[in-house]
This record gives structure tokens, sequence and C-alpha cells, in this order.
């Protein structure tokens, strides 16, 4: 099955042959190179930006005014912080000018640990983004998620962050993208650039795609389950599925939802899961304080407080101004499999 | 009253002479001024009565704005008295209309006379400044000269300095990719110009090959608020950054509404046939200091373009002082009850606050 990655540029490749996507260009995107993930290889629209995060952002902002359709890279989340105030124009664009001027533009950046990254290749960027209004957020965990959001996003006349977890970019995904070949072998043929000399003359053949789009603000719900609801998404959302999948032995059965969209967000999905099972785990890397599952706790402490058999749980990332590169820090500065299924475990068993 | 610190340059011609800098041989290829072909072409032809005319009501329309904070109408002025010679011509040599087949302007906060030469109906900026619900640029959300208005591409205009710069060469690349002679006109303060979106643009505008139609205006009144620019920018001129990049660039005394409009010509031609970037510094003055937070008083030690133009237009027998009076008078006139009117007009609905976060689907 398709990477996001590969994933990534199926949904690119529609958008240029089919949305009338215009420009997709960042560091690096272009050929021949497609991108530090490869996640633009291949395509028409792409090129190379200058090393200037505030100029990619505020070139794909003047091109969404203009009416063209950007799709802009950020090549690491880490190095988006310079570019805040641009993001909160282009969230502001068309609440300022009373829906003169919206602003068409998606924006994707990989976000999260799980590639030793050290300090500066390992952080999230939801929370911080969640701060900026008029702008949709998504964070998909799987191929298919991410074919059909980005292509969501590229059709949302609003700005569009998308986020995709570094960690899971190369991941064979469980689920086939409609119209990609049975076969990854096949796929791999296709779409993925040859490497060294073969690379200058290549050029891909992509599948025939039908219409396929994943709404945004939408959950989905990967594992059912009874005793507890556990919200999370990016790579910790594959992890916790093998977490609450382990747990099911020790007769624990955890429900867990991928919310793939963080803005706006499937309330309805989690409510109605989180009022059921009466217990509720948020689980996300990002930095614990001020974190997005916060929002989410106040959501749940606020719709399901009668409802709630005990205290609703955030297991987060360390309050640490980076993580470290040793494995040894890494491993406890950011949830893991074991950290996730023991906070399921302790949920469960508290008792009012 | 001034606040002027005591090592300014005093004139604008002593402003002027200190931004011709001082060249040293063989430096860099010289990209000052517009290449022979543009030079000295005179069409459209200047009519001063109608750039007379637009700066008489630019400025009336600024002083009124200035008076509103005063008489409660308004929360908070900041404008462009002391711009109007070189934003009238400006605003006259726009090619006006929606789309990249025109121009785009991405606008500071002292660009009304730019507008009000484009046929703005000064009234919207009273509604702006009174925050009204008819303010057509905002809706009463934003502060006043922060222009957005669709059918004449001027993008939102926005309170953070400099990002403009940054913004503006994606309109230019839309323009450079659907052909035309539509450009994108950007402008600034002299003290933002620090700010890392400037070299942005200059470095955007200008990859090789990809060279794209931006015209970059730095507005030097020679003041950040309180802090004097030739005390915080050891480059001068500022325009002059533009050479490293291979774009052509100049400098002008933007009180002087015949020579603006003289280097407008040259300038705005090359940029529309040369698809090519051009950045110009324009001297001017601040007329009522940075904004009414510090009171909005009119200073008595700077230029005023309309003192210098209405006893020109009398000398050469264009415009008698007494009818320039009585054209400024009038518009005084005008504005006086028209801000009658906008007084009744309703203000925003809060109930409606939440609308145009997200423009709906389709
Ligand atoms: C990014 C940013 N920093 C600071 C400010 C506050 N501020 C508003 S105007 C101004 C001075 C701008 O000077 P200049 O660029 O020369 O423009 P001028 O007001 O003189 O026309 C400052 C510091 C701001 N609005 N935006
Ligand atoms: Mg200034």
């Amino acid at each position: 099955m398709a990477s996001i990655a590969q994933a990534i540029r199926l949904a690119l490749h529609v958008g240029e042959s089919e949305l009338g996507v215009t420009d997709i260009f960042g560091e690096d995107v272009g050929a021949p190179l497609g991108g530090v993930f490869t996640c633009t290889q291949g395509l028409e629209k792409t090129w190379n930006s200058p090393l200037d995060e505030r100029g990619i952002i505020g070139t794909a902002m003047g091109l969404g005014l203009a009416g063209c359709r950007a799709v802009a890279e950020i090549q690491f989340c880490d190095y988006i912080f310079n570019t805040i105030d641009l993001l909160k124009l282009a969230g502001n664009s068309c609440w300022s000018s009373v829906g003169q001027f919206n602003m068409p533009i998606v924006v994707m950046t990989p976000v999260g640990s799980g590639i030793h990254g050290s300090i500066y290749h390992s952080h999230s960027f939801e929370a911080m983004m969640s701060h900026i209004p008029g702008w949709k957020i998504v964070l998909p965990s799987t191929p298919i998620d991410a074919y059909g959001l980005l292509l969501s996003a590229i059709e949302d006349p609003n700005p569009v962050m998308f986020l995709y977890p570094k960690a899971l970019i190369r991941l064979p995904g469980e689920e086939r993208i409609p119209g990609e070949p049975a076969e990854a072998k096949e796929l791999s043929r296709m779409i993925d650039a040859p490497l060294g000399e073969l690379r200058s003359k290549w050029k891909p053949s992509w599948p025939a795609l039908p219409h396929y789009r994943i709404p945004i603000g939408k959950a989905k719900t990967i594992k059912a389950g009874r005793d507890l609801t556990v919200l999370t998404y990016g790579r910790l959302a594959p992890v916790s599925k093998t977490a609450a999948e382990a747990l099911e032995a020790e007769g624990i059965s955890a429900e867990v939802i991928d919310l793939r969209s963080l803005h706006p967000f499937d309330e309805e999905a989690i409510l109605e899961s989180v009022k059921r099972t009466r217990r509720c785990l948020i689980v996300n890397e990002d930095t614990e304080v001020t974190n997005y599952g916060e929002h989410l706790l106040r959501v749940v402490n606020t719709a399901c407080f009668y409802h709630l058999e005990a205290p609703p749980v955030l297991l987060a990332g360390m309050n640490t101004p980076g993580i470290g590169l040793a494995w040894g820090l890494e491993e406890v500065q950011v949830p893991q499999r074991q950290s996730v299924a023991s906070a399921m475990r302790e949920l469960a068993q508290v008792h009012a | 009253m001034s606040n002027r610190g005591p090592s300014t340059p005093s004139s604008i011609k002593g402003r002027l002479r200190a931004l011709e800098g001082g060249r040293r041989e063989n430096e860099t290829p010289d990209l000052r001024g517009v290449p022979s072909t543009y030079r000295g072409l005179a069409e459209p032809a200047m009519d001063k009565r109608l750039v007379h005319r637009m700066m008489a009501k630019s400025r009336v329309l600024e002083e009124r704005l200035v008076q509103m904070t005063r008489s409660g109408d308004g929360y908070f002025w900041i404008g462009g008295p002391g711009e109007e010679a070189f934003n009238v011509c400006l605003g006259l040599l726009v090619k006006k209309g929606q789309g990249p087949e025109f121009d785009y302007l991405h606008l500071h906060y002292r660009s009304s006379a730019i507008l009000v030469a484009m046929g703005m109906d000064v009234a919207d900026a009273l509604r702006q400044m009174a925050s009204k619900a008819t303010d057509p640029f905002s809706g009463g959300r934003n502060f006043v000269n922060h222009y957005a208005i669709k059918e004449w591409n001027v993008v939102p205009g926005a309170s953070t300095i400099e990002t403009q710069y940054a913004i503006a060469p994606g309109t230019a690349l839309a323009q450079l990719r659907h052909g035309g002679d539509g450009i994108t006109i950007v402008n600034g303060g002299d003290a933002g110009a620090a700010e890392g979106d400037f070299s942005t643009c200059l470095n955007w505008v200008s990859r090789p090959g990809r060279e794209l139609p931006v015209l970059i205006l730095v507005m030097n009144n020679d003041w950040g608020i309180s802090t004097a620019g030739h005390e915080t920018h050891g480059e001068q001129p500022i325009a002059r950054r533009a050479e490293p990049y291979g774009i052509r660039w100049d400098t002008v005394d933007g009180n002087d509404p015949v020579a603006s409009w003289k280097k407008l010509i040259e300038v705005l031609a090359y940029i529309r046939k040369e698809r090519k970037p051009f950045c110009l510094e324009v001297a001017v003055s601040r007329l009522h200091g940075h904004s009414s937070s510090s009171g909005g008083a009119r200073v008595t030690d700077e230029t005023d373009c309309m003192v210098e133009f209405e006893a020109r237009l009398a000398q050469e027998g264009v415009l008698s002082a007494a009818e320039s009076k009585k054209i400024r008078e009038g518009y005084a006139k005008a504005l006086a009850e028209t801000l009658l009117k906008i007084r009744e007009e309703p203000d925003p609905d809060p109930s409606m606050v939440h609308d145009h976060t997200f423009q709906e689907e389709g």
C-alpha cells in the first residue's frame, strides 16, 4: 500500500491536474529532489524556493490573493515559527476584509518526533497553530487519510494547515487509496523516482484516481471499545491503537479515536464516545502546558461532566525546551507505547 | 510642535542629498535610474489642477480623520498627511481593476491619497474611522487607513509593519504568468525596511530569469514613531539595497508632485514593459506625527507639499491662492456634512462577529 509520502504525491497530482493547483513550492520541493521526504516528486507544478520561510508563506498568500492555488511546504514545522505573524494575516484576511479576500492556500509541514530528530526536527506545532484563528488544521496519521484530507484542503477556499507525522511518512498504509494499484511494487515503479542518473529523464506514470475525499472535521474510530475513550492523532494514533489492542488481553476495552482534523474537530464523535465509555484519555506529543489536548479536556469536562466515572487525563510531551537526541531522553520526553498503555490501564482502574 | 531630534537632516533637500550617498568607484554595477529607453517619457501628461484637487481632497480628509479622534467620532488615527504629492500621482497612474490584468496594491497605513486619487469615496474612510458597519473595507473591524478593496486589487492592509513586502511577490508571480502589463505595488516606511520582509521582497522578485514586475516603494519620512531613521539605518539610501540583487532603483522628492509624476511615468513604464522590479525611495514628510497616540498635532518644521505646490501653481498662473483655498474649503464643508450623516449609520452587530471567519465552500 501507499505510504504517506506517496499519498501526498498522489493527492498533489490530482490537485495540479484536476483542481487547479498552480504552485507547489518550498525548500527543495522541486526537481530533482522532490522534497526532503520525497512528498513532491514527479509533479508538474513544483519549484524550489529561496531558503526563506517568510517568503514561502508570504508568496503563497500573494498567490492566493491573486486567485491562484498554492500548496506551500515548510520543510520541518520546527522552522515555521518565524512565519507566525504571516500565518495570522492569512487567517484574518477574510474576516478583516468582511469576506472580500478569502485565502485559499494549503501549507504542509511534517511534525513530531520519532526519527531521532533531536531539538530541531521533533517539534509539534498543533497547539501553537490552534491559536491562529481563521485556519483549518488537519493532522492525518495514515496514507489514505493524508490523501483524502489533502484533497479537501486544496478544495477549501480557506487557509488549511496540513500537518503530517514525519515518523510515519514512509510506512505503508493498511487501506488502499481508490485507484491505487494492488501491488505496492507496482505503485513504486509508477511514481517513485529512480536514484542517480536515471532521475533526470524520469517521468512518473500516475494511476487513474477516482474521486475520493475525506471531509475536514470528521474523526475516525480506529478501534472500538467499551471501557474508555482515547482521543489522539498523528504519530500516537497507531501507537494508541496497538496499545489498546494489547490491553484487550487484560480485559480492558479501549476505544481509540483518531481526530484527523484539529480545527474544526469532530465534537459530536468525541462526546458520543466519551458519554458511552465514561472515561477519557487524550494522547499527543506536543509539550503539555497549554496543550491542544487541554482544550479537548475542557470540551469533555463541560459536556460530559456528569457522565464521567473518572477525571479525564491528558498524556502529552514533557514541557522541556527540546527533545534530546539520545534515545533515552526522547523515550521519556514524549509518550511511547508503554506509557500510553500504562495511562489507559490506570484510567480504566479508577473508580469513583 | 516638533519632536524631531537634534541630529536630523533638516530639510527634504538635505535628506535627498544624504540619500544620494557617496558611491565609491567600481563598487557594484550602477543600477540607479531607469534605462535610457524610459528616460524622458512625458505621457500621460500631468494635469496639475487635477493633482492639486486630489491632494487637497486627501489633505482635508486626513485633517478630518485626525479631528474625529478629538470629537469622539473615532478611537485611533494613523494616516498620510505629508505623503499626498507622491501618492496622488501614483494613484492617478495605477492600472485600476480586479484580477491579475490590473495592478495589485499592498499598502501601508499612510496611503489615503493613493485611494483618493483612484476615486475612493472619502465617506468610506470616515466610516472606517468611526468603526461603522457601513465601513466597506473592514465592517468596523480595523483601524482607519487599513484598506481592502477587492474590485481594485487593494489587498487587506494590516498593522504589521513590512509583512506586505513578503506577500507582494505572490501577486506579482500571478501577474507574470497571466501576461499583460499589470504590476504589483508595495509601499511601507523607512524604519520598517529593517525588517527581514524587505529583504525577502528583494530576493523573491529578483530570482535570476524569474524577475517579477513589482514597484517596491520606501516612503522615507526619516521616522519610525520616535526613532530617527538616520540614527538606525546605516545604509543610505535604503533603496540602494536593491543593487546587489540586480534591481534598478532611484530616489525622488515625494514632496514635489512634478518630480514625482515624472519619475513615476518612467519607472512604471519600465516595470510594465520589462516585467522587472524597481525600488524607489521617496522622501516624504510626516505632518501630524506618527499617529493619534502621539497626539496627531500638526508639526511645523517639515516641508508641506500642499503649501509648496499651491505657491508654485500660483506662480505659474495655473491656480491662484484664492482658488486653491476655495477648493480646500469646498471639500472640508462637504466632508463635515458627510460626517453628520455617518454618525447616524449603524454600528457593527455584535451577533455577527463570527461572520467571515471562514469563507463558505464553493
Ligand atoms: C512588526 C511591527 N512592529 C512594530 C510595530 C509598531 N509600529 C507601528 S508603526 C512603527 C514605525 C514604523 O515606521 P516606518 O516603517 O518608518 O513607517 P512610518 O510610520 O514612519 O510611515 C512601529 C514600530 C508594528 N506595527 N509592526
Ligand atoms: Mg518612517
